[in-house]
């Protein structure tokens, strides 16, 4: 092929490479081709160039076969959300042709590999075949890997017509292949070979173009669930259970790997932590307790099916007051739903996981620095307060890559809480109870398994106790260790981090969220605040709220609350909180599976703002 | 002084204590309920092993066999879990210091119905854990309904007939791979203590299946839960006897009629022939013997099966000498210098 058919009676309307970092690329390839590598290089080039990007791969539920859909967001002002319109659609995947054509903005640009023979209906767009399986044949690949090195083609060929520089590609598969020179040089050859013939055959008629900008250096790459791990293992983690569950197995699969580098003892070269694969979620979380009831650092992470397995344990827990940690990577329910969909479905039924009255402390990490962060501030928490902590992240942040700062070195010691040992029990001549209030936060003091002072002993129970763990049905007891249980919540409020709060001048309202949809709702104000709506906006990252989050609601005539489920779930859950000022919020609340989009909030909050 | 103490307290043990330093807080299960007299041999048991009671863990699941470790080592730590769910809280616990010792108790119910699962993958994992279960054939505390365990036909008042067959506790243990199993009568109280002391020094997973009546609620002459039943349909394997690692082993049992077993600790336990030509090594001796039990309608117990070369979990993980909870800080977090190799490490 030689000269390429471009349909194409585009009114040259932008002029030829006039757009300069700030568009969005969408690759719509099979799942199990192979296209995570040329993707995740792409983006890696791009960071690399000092560009803000960020990618997210929007998968199906599929080993192999079905349609998937990676897609990269460049902007020079660093606005990273996911954006519904596509500047840049590939098309390698017949089965999502159709769609990913009618996908193209106008006046943008479609790619597709020249082997599908559907017809293009479309003549406002610009229109580039890819010889792909010609391309292929001509590398120097294995057969069983021609299909895998397909999908460099089209990274050969977006470098060529965007300006990609190649030796960041080059990079970006070094650091993929871990440095081994045949993969790296096969996947480089492809993508050198494509870039030649798109030079030699292409002609470049889109406006569509990145420049090296300098807004990347001091910043890292990573996923969140490698993050979490991270920050567990400085958190000292000495336990983890788990059971594999999509979009929270990558976070443990993180933790076998670097754990077993950093958390080696230097003179004896044995373990000073475990991890376990439990048989199911009850199991997961019951070693995690144990382990947390015996003095560990103990942690499990999992997504919604298996947290409803996990409640009874959940109940026990916060009874009986057992630290332990959980990290909740949610995905879209109810019952199996969309499991490879992003969410922040479970608030609700994580808030008040167990039975009888539980109320939990539940952290809410915005950020991949923010799961670094909660991956060790959850443990001191969680000694702290004797109590499970739920960290709820989320399938966006959890298993895609984002430009994050370099993750930083925990500025606390650790706190390991109210803990005796024989010495302390030694001073208090054996006098102390386990659900005694001693100091009046409603935190009790605790020992573990192997003290060997005498009056160490106790005995766990979630069966109703006394100031001793005896067994007790007294009515009076009960109530006043429930009293308590609720003191210490309030204790919870003043330990747990606070949100962020940004705000504008003489802002008309107020914007309530949490985690991954921050990057939607920043951009949204912006947009706003052009249209001439200035919003202040709260970022929440835990529950309880904290006194930030009275003062915000108090401060506002309204505020939306903004979060990726159908019932308003944080909606109801400050209602519940702030009910005789309930009428202030307003939930915008919307769940479809994919990140959310600034798009979706900016015309929401401006058809709320009409309706007054 | 201490002869003096001795007096006052009563006899002590190589660690300085008396068996009322075993004891825990009044029972509160039904007289007669073949649990209590479990218990009285969890704590003949230690205290004869000279176990310091700080050094041991208890564990239980939910019924009334689970609620008996409060009855027992009242100066031990202890904790009465979810119903069916002990194996996992033990396993994540005694991570904690891999160098104590463990004891679980819990019911036919607990084990063999709703935790079925955790009780085959604690097995299969090889804790060092006695898992005492206290088989009665019925759900005692939930009032008597048929449990997993209860023979098929047996009919109980108020309860109607059961209808389906029973599962065997030591059998599944053998066919899971347990590397210690065995099976008592709570009415023989010396062949309980002498199979916990043997358990207590087994070094992986002791599975104990102890028949235990319920005298409320399952104490028919036809049931194989009841003492009358136990009692005359009984078939001892061996008879047993214990020996410390710290005394002398002397045996001075005729050539053939008995079998050593060496446990990792060093003890040994002395196997003595009654009926059987039996080798507890074999497993698949120990599946064969039990197929010919239930089909003879025999209550065969002593131990069943043991396997002292099998790696414990605690083997597996390679894990520090000091116990993971007395680590000091500086052993759990990673040196500042490391974060910078942690940030070069990302893209
Ligand atoms: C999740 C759950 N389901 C049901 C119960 C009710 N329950 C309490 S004890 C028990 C049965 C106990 O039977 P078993 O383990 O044989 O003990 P036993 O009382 O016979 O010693 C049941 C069903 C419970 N506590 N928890
Ligand atoms: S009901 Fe049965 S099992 Fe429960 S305490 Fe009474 S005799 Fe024992
Ligand atoms: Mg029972």
């Amino acid at each position: 092929m030689s000269a390429v058919q471009v349909k194409n009676s585009l009114e040259s309307a932008v002029e030829l490479g006039s757009v300069v970092n700030d568009f969005s690329i969408t690759v719509g390839t099979a799942n199990g081709s192979g296209s995570q590598t040329s993707n995740i290089t792409l983006l890696r080039a791009l960071f690399k160039m000092g560009i803000p990007v960020s990618g997210k791969n929007l998968f199906p539920s599929n080993i192999q076969g079905l349609p998937t859909w990676y897609t990269i967001r460049v902007s020079k002002d660093g606005f990273l959300a996911r954006r519904e319109e596509q500047e840049i659609v590939v098309a390698m995947n017949p089965d999502s042709f159709s769609q990913d054509l009618a996908d193209v903005l106008p006046g943008g640009v479609f790619l597709y590999a020249d082997d599908i023979k559907i017809p293009i209906n479309r003549d406002d767009i610009v229109v580039y075949p890819m010889p792909v399986n010609q391309l292929v044949k001509g590398a120097d690949a294995p057969s069983s890997l021609k299909n895998y090195v397909a999908n460099m083609v089209y990274v050969g060929i977006l470098a060529q017509l965007l300006g990609i520089d190649y030796d960041k590609i080059y990079q970006a598969l070094n650091f993929h292949f871990k440095g081994k020179q045949k993969p790296i040089d096969l996947n480089f050859g492809v993508v050198q070979a494509a870039a030649d013939w798109a030079g030699k055959n292409l002609e470049k008629q889109d406006p569509y173009r990145v420049e090296a900008m300098d807004k990347t250096r001091e910043l890292i790459m990573s996923d969140g669930n490698t993050a979490a791990a991270l920050g567990s293992i400085y958190g000292g983690v000495n336990f983890a259970a788990w059971y594999p569950i999509t979009p929270a197995t990558s976070l443990v699969e993180a933790l076998e790997e670097y754990v077993a580098m950093l958390r080696k003892d230097p003179e004896t070269g044995k373990n000073t932590y475990a991890i376990i694969q439990a048989e199911d979620e009850l199991a997961a979380i019951g070693m995690a307790i144990g382990a947390g009831w015996s003095g560990l650092r103990a942690m499990t992470s999992t997504s919604g099916p298996g947290l409803s397995l996990m409640t009874e344990y959940a109940g026990l827990a916060y009874y009986s007051e057992v630290p332990v940690v959980v990290w909740d990577i949610q995905r879209v329910g109810p019952s199996t739903g969309l499991p490879t969909r992003t969410s922040q479905g479970d608030i609700s039924m994580v808030y008040f996981l167990g039975h009888g009255d539980t109320q939990n402390v539940i952290l809410l990490p915005g950020s991949v620095n923010e799961c670094f962060e909660f991956g060790w501030q959850s443990f001191d928490l969680a000694e702290k307060l004797q109590w499970p902590i739920y960290v709820l992240s989320d399938l966006d942040i959890g298993m895609n890559q984002w430009m994050a700062k370099p993750f930083e070195y925990p500025d606390q010691p650790m706190d390991r809480g109210k803990v005796l040992w024989e010495a302390d029990l030694e001073e208090l001549s054996g006098q102390w109870a386990r659900y005694k209030d001693v100091d009046g936060d409603g935190i009790p003091y605790r020992t573990v398994p192997g003290n060997q002072h005498p009056a160490s002993a106790w005995f766990g129970r979630g069966t109703g106790h006394d100031e001793n763990a005896v067994y007790t049905e007294d009515a009076g007891e009960y109530e006043r260790n429930m009293a308590r249980l609720s003191r210490k919540f309030d204790t919870a409020r003043n330990l747990v981090p606070k949100p962020v709060i940004d705000n504008m001048e003489d802002a008309d309202v107020g914007i309530i969220a949490f985690g991954s949809t921050e990057p939607a709702v920043q951009e949204a104000r912006h947009h706003l605040a052009k249209a001439g709506l200035k919003t202040d906006f709260l970022r929440l990252r835990a529950i309880p709220f904290t006194d930030e989050v009275t003062e915000f609601i108090y401060a506002h005539e309204k505020s939306y609350v903004v979060e990726m489920n159908r019932n308003g779930q944080l909606h109801q859950l400050l209602s519940l909180e702030y009910a005789s000022v309930c009428a202030k919020l307003t939930s915008i609340a919307h769940l479809d599976g994919l990140p959310m989009t600034a798009s979706w909030i900016e015309n929401r909050i401006m058809q709320e703002e009409d309706k007054k | 002084m201490a002869d003096q103490n001795t007096k006052t307290r009563g006899k002590v043990n190589l660690v300085g204590l008396t068996k009322g330093d075993y004891r825990g807080k009044p029972t509160t299960l039904c007289q007669g309920c073949g649990h209590n007299s479990i218990s009285s041999q969890i704590i003949a048991a230690s205290y004869e092993l000279d176990l310091k009671p700080e050094s041991i863990v208890k564990f239980s699941g939910i019924g009334c066999s689970s609620k008996s470790p409060a009855y027992f080592l009242g100066r031990s730590f202890g904790f009465n879990g979810l119903h069916g769910r002990m194996p996992s809280l033990a396993t994540g616990a005694m991570f904690g210091n891999h160098h104590l010792e463990a004891i679980g108790v819990s019911g036919d119910g607990d084990t063999a119905s709703i935790g079925m699962g955790q009780f085959k993958h604690i097995i299969r994992r090889n804790l060092p854990f006695v898992y005492v279960v206290e088989n009665n054939g019925v759900y005692g505390l939930t009032k008597g309904q048929f449990s997993a365990t209860a023979e098929s036909g047996l009919t109980l008042k108020g309860h109607g007939t059961n209808m389906y067959m029973p599962v065997d506790i030591a059998w599944e243990a053998v066919v899971g791979n347990a590397t210690f199993v065995a099976r008592s009568f709570a009415g023989d109280p010396k062949q309980v203590k002498e199979l916990l002391k043997a358990a207590l020094s087994h070094q992986g997973i002791a599975i104990l299946d102890i028949i235990s009546p319920c005298v409320t609620f399952n104490n028919t002459d036809e049931s194989m839960h009841s003492y009358a039943w136990g009692r005359n349909h009984e078939v001892a394997l061996h008879e047993l006897s214990y020996v410390p690692p710290m005394e002398d082993i002397i045996v001075d049992y005729a050539e053939g009629e008995m079998i050593d077993v060496t446990m990792h600790d060093g003890s040994t336990v002395v196997l003595k022939k009654l009926e059987h030509d039996y080798d507890p090594t074999s497993r698949s001796g120990a599946i064969a013997l039990l197929e010919e039990a239930n089909r003879k309608n025999w209550l065969i117990t002593g131990l069943i099966y043991i396997d002292t070369e099998q790696p414990s979990l605690f083997d597996i993980y390679n894990l520090t000498d000091v116990p993971l909870n007395r680590l000091k800080e500086h052993q759990m977090r990673p040196p500042p210098e490391s974060i910078d190799q942690v940030n070069a490490l990302m893209f």
